[in-house]
Formats: structure tokens, C-alpha cells, sequence
């Protein structure tokens, strides 16, 4: 099993609805997110273009953050999710250095925290909570190891690309264009 | 100047003092917001469900209220049965449990005082609130007649005061969503097809194979039907033409942007229907059998070539040649999408004439992918006594003036409320509420000289918005999450009802407006239209009478009910009549002809800016509201103040970076309250410059917000009437960039 997400730039407008989600149904303070929206404009007026994105941890398969985690707090769990656990982080702040993505933030509370994928949700059947949310579907959350999961099926009709590919992280989020 | 009512900055009587220290970075980081100190998310099951139809914005989508077993909201989901959402509110929706949870809430009744000559406001008891309120509505009755008390509304609120002013004999009421906003596309759909669009609208945009999106902007306008169902249309593949000076988010998703020119949408639209009309490419079949008024059109726009166009609008010829083929290829599955926020340049119902006219031409109405027929499904009315005679209301004002506006102008009430327009009758006092009159009507100053004519304002809402501070009696609401409201019946594909039920109990000491409402009525001798204890008893009365109750509507949420007044659309062929004067689609509108109107629409050139001088547009952000949602901690911490996109050739030009602080002044000479940062962006024309509205609060009590961007209402201070409906054409001010501190100090 490895879970994965693709985001359909396409379709996407910016909204930030899945950052709210994750932040009522994940009790994230307010003032933190463990996804966000990023813009980019290009060309100019009027040969103009926006790419709006989803973002959020991209669970990698070569996980800078796991790999430099003094305690073993990071670690990765069953499909792949990259996690944290809470009372075993010391919140010394190196996996946030190590991240290429600025994936994590360091929690009022005293440790580092980021995006689950929901697991908790998943355990029962359900999506993430930014998946079920979205507004413009423009999101897309499976097992890649099933060709019938939603991201297998929008990856096989659709380009993508992955962000910061160079960093050799083997990021498992995928940018429909 | 002194007046007779200080604009309150800040509390001076000692209310809530508490909330005015909570400085705007205290919340940031902090843990009071957030629902509990648990850490791990709540499944849902350990949680009740509460049927709720949201109240952020009026696309009034239906949802589930969860709270946790310590009573505390953790999320709101949508309602997977409404055809508002589909399951998905927006981050609206979802971030309305932080209209629940800002502290800056009002919280108690209060009155305004004077201490030793300074104005401020005192706590009161409701008892104390109530009776002041109803006693100056009594003496307004007995002085001037209950006409001379008008109701500002807009939302839940408005419908339970709408029912007091009724009983109590007053018919002067306005909403912004007439005259600020969607009046013109009635006026002008009305007048084509007998129909008003309405909301939510009958696009049928799921379906459509062409989309038209004239300055329209879904995605940023985050009514959630229509975002979902662009969403849809995209998958599908259907084509997208956006006709905008700025690449908004709709248009950076179309095949098509068009960055017309501002202020000559309707010189392009003109144009289109001539190339419809000369290429043949409209709908003969349809527009035989359906409309009338076909040869005069034709006659009408024989010079408006997309030539004649291309030197108004700066779209080239081939290209509105092409788009209009487009639409053409798409017929009837195309939609020329009315907008919403339609009050541009005073010729608005003109412009929606055009816009209806086109979508006759293409044979959407009444087709799949056009515009479907909607239906709703009649709530019974509560036994009450009829409603009084009133011997006045706005419309006796007007002497002729507007004469196809339906619903109260905003803006002629707050001009009959001033004694020096010597209105024949006049307004004495106000009851506003749910509706924040300074950042949303134009012309400020307008706004504020009524305020300090009237004897009485009184003002209802959730928050110390800007419109409190005018206020003699502040009642605090308590938010849709914590009231029951109105049955929800909405006109959609299906009839649907939804039922708003609270959550939990009102914190502070707040209250619905149906108990405020009552309250007063009773207090009023009006009891008998107050016949209930309870809204709980009208509620189960009238969905009994639909086939359901309050308990099972507690489950479900929502329930929708089969069609009975026909097909969604026109069958092939089917004889249909339209509720226009001769029964057809009128191509030539007999309406606007008997009231002295352009039966057909003309181009009129509109000002373009003077050099240094750039046209201020405004729209949507996604997360906000107009300026309802800019205090709201969950939606403020996705954005908590609106810039001032510039073109970099014109930043150039005047050495402005992003992220500098810049004040605006207008034309007339007028500064924003506060500096704005600039966004220097390619998405926007050189001769016009964007910014979100709803942001440039002015008062302090909205910790969070106060002082955050520019408010575009106080820039707005040409005003273009459309003499046909009364709309405030808000599109013909322009600005320049003042880099120093020109010494403006907050208003006073």
C-alpha cells in the first residue's frame, strides 16, 4: 500500500477550504496550518497564467525528516504516512530544516507537527478531511498500489509533476497541469 | 464638527473591556480559539450532529454542527442531501465555527451615554434594551406615523424584523442585495424573459458546454453550488470565456480571457449579438417560436460590428468573432452568465438586457446547460392577522423615479432620512440589521449624514461591526450556530427545504432574532402576529403541513420534494408562455419601452481615468464576505487584509515594490483610512488597479481586523444611478497613490 494525493491545478482556485478543514478537524491552532496555497504567476499581462496548488507534507519515500530525527518521533507508518509523535519530539526544529517543502512547524505546545493524511480518518473508511471538503474536487487521495484508487485513475489520465523533484525525496504528491 | 451622534471608536462607558485587550497577535499562536487543548482529532461519532444551514454568506448551504461531549463545536461538514453543497461547504462554512468562537463577539445589550461629555456605550439588560427600543418605535407611530421607521436588512435576521415592521405598519425596507448588488440582472432578465434570475441561480453549469463569465468571478465569489459546478464543466471539458480587465481566477481557467477595456462590456456584448445575428449562428427554431422583436434587433445593431466593438472594447475583431462562434456551436448548452454583483456604471440593467438578449439568441433559456426552470416548494404561513395598511413606503418617495425597482433602494432611504432632500416623507429612525451599512453602501458621506439626522438607530448583530458605532441600541445576536431560523426552502433542479437548528446554547448574552423580534412585537401590543412561545412551535406547525417535523428534520437536514410544476426544461418544440408583457421572449422589450427606456440596449461611453489616475475595481476573496468575515479568527488567519494589485508597468512608474504601504485617494479627493500594500501583479490592466472589498474596518472593538487594508465603499464616492431600478453604479472612481503618510487620521 502507499497512499498518495494529486492536486488538480486545473481546478483549483485557491479557495484555502482544505486548510481550514485540516485545521477544525486536526485542532491545529489558529495562526499555524498544515496545508496551504501557493500562487505562481507567470508571463505577463496579457499572457498571463496562475498556477493555484494544494500543499501539504509530501509524505516521501526518502524522508529527509525521518532520516535526521534524533528521537525516532518521525517515523513512517503503514502506506507510507510520514508522521510525528508528539510526546516522543523533543522540538529540536531539524526536521524542519531538513524539509524541502517547509512541511512542519513547530506546535505552541512544544513539538513538531504537520500533515497525517488524516490516518485517523482513513482507519475508518473516510478521505482526508481537505479531500472530503474541497469545494472544486480538485482533490485526489488513494493507494497507488490500486489502479482503481481516485489519485491511481487521475494519474493515469493526466500529466503531473512533482514539486522539488532534484531534492531526491521521492515526494508522493502529484500536481495534475 | 460636533454631532448629535459620535461615531463610538472605542467603548468609553466601560463595556466589554475585556475584549479591547485582546491585541490583534494575542490570538496568534495562542490556544483560546481553538476548540479544546485536546490534541487528537474527536471522530465523529463520539460527537451530536446538528442540522444547520449556514449563515457566512447567503448561498445558505446545509450542514452538520459537530459537538464534542465538553459541548464545544469542533467542525461543521456539509449536508450531503443539499444541492447548495453537495457535502462540501466553502472555507466559509467551514470557518463559520469561528463566528461562534471570536472573541470580540458583542455580548451583552448596550446603550449609548454620555460621561462627562464623552459619548460610549453602557451594558444594559435586555429588559432595559427591549423597552427602550420598542418605546421609540411607539413614539415614531405616534408621532409620524410607524412608516417613518425603516428596517436596514439582510440574512435570517432581516426575515424576523421584516414580520415586526410588517405588523407594526411600516413597508420601508431595504437590503444592499438590491441596489448594491443583484437588482439590475432582475430588472433586465425580467424584462427579456418574465423571470428573475433569483438565488441561487439556475445555471445549469454542470452541464453547459460553454460558459460566459462577464466580469463574473467564480472561484474568488465563492457561492459554492456554482464553484462545484464550474469545477464540473471544467472536467468535462467545456469551454470557458471570461471577459475581464483582470486574469481572475475564473479567467486563468478559461480557453478565452478577454482583458477588455473597463466601463465597455456592453459595446462587446453588443457586438457579439451582431455577429450572432448577421452569421446566422443564432438559434432560428427557438427564437420563431419564442421571441419577438428579432427584425427590430437586427435593425438595431446592423453598425455594432466587432470592428466598431474592437476600438471601444481593445478585443480584437477575429476574437469576439471567434467566441461568439463558440457560443454559437455550443447552443443551447451555453450560458451567458448573468453575475451577481452587477451595479457598475448606471446603465446596468442595459448591460443585463444585452446579457439576457444573447442568451435568447442562443437558445439557453429553459435548456440543459443553460438555464433550467427552478422550483421551490411554498412554506405555509403561521395563522397571524393580516398585516396593517401602511399609507406609505419608499416607492411614494420616488415620484416616478425607478420605476422597476422591486425591493426598498438602500440608498433612497438613507436620503429620505436626511431633512435637506426634502423628501416628501421622511425617515425618523433606524432598526439595521445583519448588515454593515458603512463599508457596504457608496458614498459615505451620504451614509453618515443620515445617521446623524435620524432620532433612533437601532442595530442588530453578531459583531461590533462598523454600523454599531452609530448605534443608540446595540442588541447582540447570537450567531446561526447557537438560533433556529426560517425554513430554508430554496427554488433549485429539486424543491429542497433545510432547517437552521441551534447547536448549542448562545454564549454570552445573546439571542435569535425571532425572540428579539417577538420581544418587541409583544412589547408593541403585536402579540397576536407573535402567537408562539416558541419558534420551535412555528417550525414543527409549518413542516408538519410539508409532510415532515422538527424531529425528523433534526435528522435529515434537509428534504426534498418531487417537481410539480413541469420539466426542468423546455421540450422540443413545447409551447411555452413567458410572464412578459406579450407572453414571448422579448428581443424588444415592450417593459422598458412603456417607462420611457431603450427598448433595446445602447453603448454609452463611461469616464476613463485622468493620467495618474487609475479605475478602482473590487471583487471577492474566497474566504471572506464582504466585510462580515474579516474579524473572524479562522478566516483572518487565511487572510487578514486586502492589497492593491498595480501593474509593474505602472509601479515602474511610480517606484512601488509589493508589500509597501500606500495610501489612495480618489477623485474626489478622498483618502483611505488607512494604508494599503501594494501587490504588484501582471493579473491586472494598466489603467485599473483591484482590491478585495470588505477590509478598512474602522472600529477598534474588531480586534483582529481594525485598521487592516483600505475600505473601497470609502473610495466609492461617484456614484452612477440606473435610473430604471436605483442601483448605485459603484465602477466609476479612480484612484492615486499617495507614498507618504498624508496625515489622515482615522476618521472621527
Amino acid at each position: 500500500m502507499r497512499y498518495a494525493m494529486a492536486i488538480d491545478t486545473k481546478k483549483c482556485v485557491g479557495c484555502g477550504d482544505c486548510v481550514v478543514a485540516c485545521q477544525t478537524e486536526n485542532n491545529v491552532p489558529i495562526g499555524y496550518c498544515r496545508d496551504w496555497i501557493v500562487e505562481n504567476v507567470n508571463g505577463s499581462y496579457p499572457n498571463v497564467e496562475i498556477e493555484l496548488r494544494s500543499e501539504r507534507c509530501n509524505h516521501c519515500d526518502n524522508s529527509p525528516c525521518v532520516r535526521c530525527c534524533p528521537t525516532g518521533a518521525s517515523h513512517i507508518i503503514e502506506g507510507g504516512i510520514v508522521k510525528v509523535t508528539h510526546n516522543e519530539c523533543i522540538g529540536c526544529g531539524a526536521c524542519i530544516q531538513s524539509c524541502p517543502y517547509d512541511a512542519r512547524y513547530s506546535h505552541p505546545d512544544g513539538y513538531v507537527d504537520k500533515c497525517t493524511f488524516c490516518d485517523h480518518r482513513l482507519a475508518k473508511g473516510q478521505s482526508t478531511a481537505c479531500v472530503s471538503v474541497c469545494p472544486t474536487n480538485c482533490l485526489y487521495f488513494g493507494d497507488l498500489d490500486d489502479p482503481n484508487s481516485d489519485v491511481s485513475k487521475a494519474l493515469r489520465n493526466r500529466t503531473s509533476k512533482v514539486l522539488a523533484p532534484e531534492a531526491g525525496t521521492k515526494p508522493q504528491l502529484y500536481f495534475l497541469t | 464638527m460636533k454631532t448629535r451622534r459620535d461615531f463610538i471608536k472605542i467603548s468609553a462607558a466601560g463595556a466589554g473591556a475585556a475584549t479591547l485587550g485582546l491585541s490583534a497577535l494575542s490570538w496568534k499562536g495562542g490556544n483560546s480559539l481553538y476548540a479544546s487543548n485536546d490534541q487528537e482529532p474527536v471522530s465523529e461519532e463520539e460527537m451530536t450532529a446538528h442540522s444547520t444551514y449556514c449563515e457566512v454568506c447567503f448561498w445558505k448551504c446545509a450542514g452538520w454542527t459537530y459537538v464534542d461531549k465538553k459541548g464545544s463545536i469542533r467542525k461543521i461538514i456539509g449536508n450531503d442531501d443539499d444541492p447548495h453543497c453537495n457535502g462540501r461547504l466553502c472555507p466559509r462554512g467551514t470557518g463559520g465555527v469561528g463566528m461562534y468562537n471570536d472573541n470580540d463577539r458583542l455580548k451583552t445589550p448596550l446603550i449609548r451615554t454620555t460621561v462627562d461629555g464623552k459619548q460610549g456605550f453602557r451594558k444594559a439588560s435586555w429588559e432595559e434594551a427591549l423597552d427602550l427600543v420598542a418605546s421609540k418605535m411607539k413614539g415614531v407611530a405616534d408621532k409620524y406615523g410607524p412608516e417613518a421607521f425603516a428596517l436596514f436588512n439582510h440574512g435570517s435576521p432581516g426575515s424576523h424584523f421584516k414580520h415586526l415592521f410588517h405588523a407594526y405598519g411600516s413597508g420601508n425596507e431595504g437590503e444592499p442585495a438590491w441596489a448594491q448588488c443583484r437588482g439590475p440582472r432582475e430588472v433586465g432578465f425580467a424584462a427579456t424573459f418574465g423571470s428573475w434570475i433569483g438565488s441561487p441561480e439556475p445555471t445549469d453549469i454542470r452541464d453547459t458546454k460553454c460558459l460566459v463569465l462577464i466580469g463574473a468571478h467564480i472561484g474568488e465569489n465563492m457561492h459554492n453550488g456554482q464553484v462545484q459546478e464550474m469545477s464540473q464543466a471544467i472536467d468535462r471539458g467545456a469551454t470557458i470565456i471570461t471577459v475581464d480587465p483582470r486574469l481572475s481566477t475564473a479567467a486563468s481557467k478559461s480557453k478565452y480571457w478577454l482583458p477588455i477595456k473597463p466601463a465597455t462590456d456592453l459595446a462587446l456584448l453588443l457586438s457579439w449579438i451582431h455577429v450572432l445575428i448577421y452569421e446566422e449562428l443564432y438559434d432560428k427554431k427557438y427564437i420563431d417560436q419564442y421571441a419577438m422583436g428579432l427584425d427590430q434587433l437586427k435593425a438595431h445593431v446592423k453598425n455594432m460590428t466587432p470592428e466598431w466593438a474592437y476600438g471601444i472594447t481593445t478585443i480584437k475583431p477575429d476574437v469576439i468573432r471567434k467566441t461568439a462562434r463558440e457560443m454559437a456551436n455550443a447552443s443551447p448548452s451555453v450560458i451567458v452568465h448573468p453575475g451577481r454583483h452587477v451595479v457598475w456604471y448606471g446603465d446596468d440593467s442595459q448591460r443585463e438586457r444585452a446579457i439576457a438578449i444573447l442568451n435568447a439568441l442562443l437558445g439557453s433559456w429553459g435548456k440543459r446547460g443553460g438555464f433550467y426552470f427552478k422550483e421551490s416548494v411554498p412554506v405555509p404561513k403561521f395563522p397571524q392577522p393580516k398585516y396593517p395598511h401602511h399609507e406609505w413606503d419608499w416607492k411614494d418617495n420616488l415620484d416616478g423615479k425607478y420605476p422597476l425597482s422591486s425591493m426598498g433602494i438602500t440608498s433612497e432611504l438613507l436620503k429620505a432620512s436626511i431633512p435637506e432632500f426634502e423628501y416628501k416623507h421622511q425617515i425618523k429612525s433606524w432598526i439595521v440589521a445583519g448588515t454593515n451599512l458603512p463599508l457596504t453602501i457608496p458614498d459615505k458621506e451620504l451614509f453618515k449624514m443620515a445617521a446623524e439626522s435620524v432620532e433612533f438607530i437601532c442595530v442588530v448583530d453578531t459583531m461590533p461591526m462598523d454600523i454599531t458605532g452609530y448605534a443608540d441600541v446595540i442588541l447582540p445576536e447570537c450567531t446561526y450556530l447557537e438560533r433556529y431560523d426560517y425554513i430554508r426552502s430554496s427554488p433549485h433542479r429539486e424543491p429542497n427545504i433545510a432547517l437552521r437548528a441551534p447547536a448549542v446554547e448562545p454564549k454570552h448574552e445573546t439571542k435569535p432574532a425571532w425572540w428579539i423580534a417577538k420581544q418587541l412585537g409583544d412589547r408593541l401590543g403585536l402579540g397576536e402576529y407573535f402567537n408562539y412561545d416558541d419558534i420551535e412551535e412555528v417550525l414543527d406547525w409549518q413542516l408538519k403541513k410539508m409532510g415532515t417535523s422538527l424531529e425528523e428534520m433534526k435528522k435529515i437536514g434537509v428534504k426534498k420534494y418531487p417537481r410539480t410544476s413541469g420539466a426542468l426544461y423546455l421540450q422540443d418544440g413545447e409551447d411555452y408562455h413567458f410572464n412578459t408583457n406579450t407572453g414571448k421572449i422579448e428581443l424588444y422589450s415592450t417593459e422598458f419601452e412603456d417607462h420611457g427606456f431603450d427598448p433595446m440596449p445602447n453603448y454609452t461611453e463611461h469616464p476613463q481615468p485622468e493620467e495618474g489616475f487609475y479605475r478602482l475595481i473590487y471583487g471577492r476573496a474566497p474566504m471572506h464576505t464582504f466585510s462580515r468575515t474579516s474579524n473572524n479568527p479562522n478566516l483572518a488567519d487565511l487572510m487578514d487584509s486586502n492589497s492593491v494589485w498595480v501593474n509593474p508597468k505602472v509601479a515602474d512608474l511610480w517606484d512601488l515594490k509589493t508589500g509597501q504601504e500606500v495610501w489612495l485617494q480618489n477623485q474626489d479627493g478622498v483618502v483611505s483610512d488607512f494604508p494599503i500594500k501594494v501587490r504588484v501583479t501582471e493579473r491586472i490592466r494598466w489603467d485599473s488597479v483591484y482590491m478585495v472589498h470588505g477590509f478598512g474596518h474602522t472600529n477598534k472593538k474588531l480586534t483582529r481586523t481594525y485598521g487592516h487594508g483600505a475600505s473601497d465603499s470609502k473610495l466609492i464616492t461617484n456614484v452612477m444611478v440606473d435610473p430604471q431600478m436605483g442601483g448605485t453604479g459603484m465602477r466609476g472612481n479612480f484612484v492615486t497613490f499617495l507614498t507618504e503618510n498624508p496625515e489622515g487620521e482615522v476618521e472621527s
